[in-house]
């Protein structure tokens, strides 16, 4: 469903994506890994539409060109989500707000509410703290928070920018399987992590990032038994 | 006690105009980072468009081929122009400050300024440098509270002015549209990752503040009739103040700071001499926000400005 084609970005004249070539699936988990600054959250950040990508890039997503589409267009009618590096939440703003929010350029009133119930269903948590500020939650909190807000936002594709950062194992697991959940659904996730054992074994696809190129792909077991993965990403 | 309360009620209007001005500046300064010093223009165009739009109406009703009491003149008059103004603003947030919104800040300001002179100039070039009354529109009528005289024009402008902040704060706090503000203060580079679109919410913040100046301008051209196309040069430095006093982006801050501009200019000039008004009323100022310098209600910077 998503197709990306000779991805360039670069920052003034530093260049961070080479031309990676790469595709998610309907109902895939895809997984990028690679080192700090492979250019692993530039990819998703060209996705979004947050960042200008060079000419020559090519990207679709359901037969769309997805440079036809600003960011908030990206989000609101092609349905792909963007859970960002570090959460990003509205510290400010309430959890209940911060999924509002998310659903600004929903129509479907009902379908908001369906989807309300379903995600304080995933996360509980959040429904025990709905009129907090989000500044005010756990880091774990705060992960369920920019997860469920994501998938208030657009339920086709997740990109998920390292959702393990800063947690601790227990609740990183926690995410994960919610996680899991969604994707049961039919939402394909497309996953970037430095964590690359958690990311093998939870995607089905992988492509390693390496300086901003494609270093190796396949389905996660190939990688996971591929010498230069495991002796770069898995220790050994 | 009754030369106070007097003083009060003074205090109290030039603490609506002063409020309604800051809270356009603090607005914009809190959602886009962005001082927009043409803003006390956008009040002198707000007073002008309601100059424009009562003449208009006053001729109608003298042609005959309408019959509207004085009073609905003046509603008709603040509610078209407020629109009207609104506009003027989104042209100049989509033509000026749109193309700079990720160029160095200084040339944004720059901007503002430019923007400001062209305001005033394109006035002068318009209608000439003479000035012009503003109709009058409802009579006078004095009140007498037990020796504290109050005209029904300052109870109106009072009322009015924080009828509008009322109505804001409501805005702000309850809509999504306020919602997506308050959002975008906070963190305005992910924005756009909920779907929602920030050129839109960007213009509709210009719209809201330029629309809250025009109110200002009106009410202020009621109380003191002669407009000139500068106006709104020495209004717009001290609403600037009074956003900086109330905080970034801080509706209640500025609407406060406003006020508390007023009653210290009134007051000062009820103890010391008139000329040094402005000099020891804005060394108060300086003080005040040499201890708070993020202002009543602003946070240091929490906002990230990068990916």
């Amino acid at each position: 469903m998503l197709k990306v084609e000779s991805l360039q970005v670069s920052y003034g004249k530093i260049k961070a994506l080479h031309g990676i070539d790469f595709s998610v699936n309907q109902g895939e988990i895809v997984t990028i890994i690679g080192a700090n600054g492979a250019g692993k959250s530039t990819t998703l950040r060209a996705i979004s539409r947050l960042v200008p990508v060079e000419p020559g890039s090519r990207l679709s997503f359901q037969g769309q060109n997805l440079l036809d589409h600003p960011a908030d267009k990206v989000v609101s009618q092609l349905g792909i989500s963007h859970v960002p590096e570090g959460r990003r939440l509205f510290g400010n703003l309430t959890v209940t707000e911060n999924l509002k929010l998310a659903c600004f350029a929903r129509k479907d009133a009902e379908g908001v509410a369906r989807d309300l119930k379903r995600v304080f269903a995933i996360f509980p948590r959040l429904e025990e703290r709905r009129e907090q500020k989000s500044a005010t939650l756990s880091g774990g909190e705060q992960q369920m928070l920019a997860v469920a807000r994501a998938f208030m936002s657009g339920r086709k594709l997740m990109l998920l920018d390292e959702p393990s950062m800063g947690l601790a194992p227990l609740l990183m697991l926690r995410v994960f399987d919610a996680l899991k959940e969604i994707n049961q659904e039919g939402t394909a996730i497309l996953l970037v992590e430095q964590n690359a054992r958690l990311a093998l074994k939870f995607a089905q696809r992988a492509y390693l990032l390496e300086n901003g190129l494609i270093a190796a792909q396949g389905s996660t077991a190939q990688l996971m038994e591929d010498p230069q993965v495991k002796k770069a990403y898995l220790g050994g | 006690m009754t030369h106070f309360l007097q003083n009060l009620v003074n205090a109290l209007q030039w603490g609506s105009f002063y409020a309604l001005i800051a809270l356009g500046y603090s607005m914009v300064y809190g959602i886009l980072m962005l001082f927009n010093f043409a803003h006390g223009d956008i009040f002198m165009v707000g007073a002008y468009i309601g100059f424009g739009m009562a003449s208009l109406l006053l001729a109608l009703v003298a042609w005959g081929g309408l019959a509207l009491p004085s009073w609905l003149i003046l509603v008709l008059t603040i509610l078209v122009s407020m629109f009207l103004t609104a506009i003027v603003g989104v042209i100049v947030e989509r033509v000026a400050y749109r193309p700079l919104r990720d160029a160095p800040r200084a040339s944004a300001a720059i901007t503002g300024l430019m923007v400001g002179i062209i305001l005033e100039t394109g006035n002068l070039a318009l209608l000439g440098a003479s000035r012009v009354r503003f109709p009058s529109l409802i009579q006078s009528v004095t009140f007498d509270f037990g020796g504290v005289y109050v005209t029904n024009k300052k109870i109106m402008i009072v009322a009015v002015s924080i009828s509008l902040m009322i109505a804001l704060h409501q805005f702000v706090k309850r809509s999504k549209w306020g919602m997506a503000m308050r959002a975008m203060a906070y963190d305005y580079v992910v924005v756009p990752l909920m779907g929602v679109p920030l050129n839109t919410i960007a213009a509709l913040t210009f719209g809201l503040g330029s629309a809250l100046a025009a109110a200002a301008g009106i009410l202020f051209s009621v109380a003191y009739p002669v407009l000139d196309p500068y106006m709104g040069i020495v209004f717009g430095w001290k609403a600037f103040v009074a956003a900086i006093l109330g905080g970034r982006g801080s509706v209640l801050g500025a609407t406060l700071a406003g006020f508390l501009l007023g009653f210290i200019e009134i007051f000062v000039a009820m103890v010391f001499p008139s000329t040094l008004r402005d000099l020891i009323a804005y060394s108060i100022i300086l003080v005040i926000l040499v201890f708070r310098p993020h202002g009543f209600f602003g946070e240091p910077y929490s906002a990230r400005l990068r990916l």
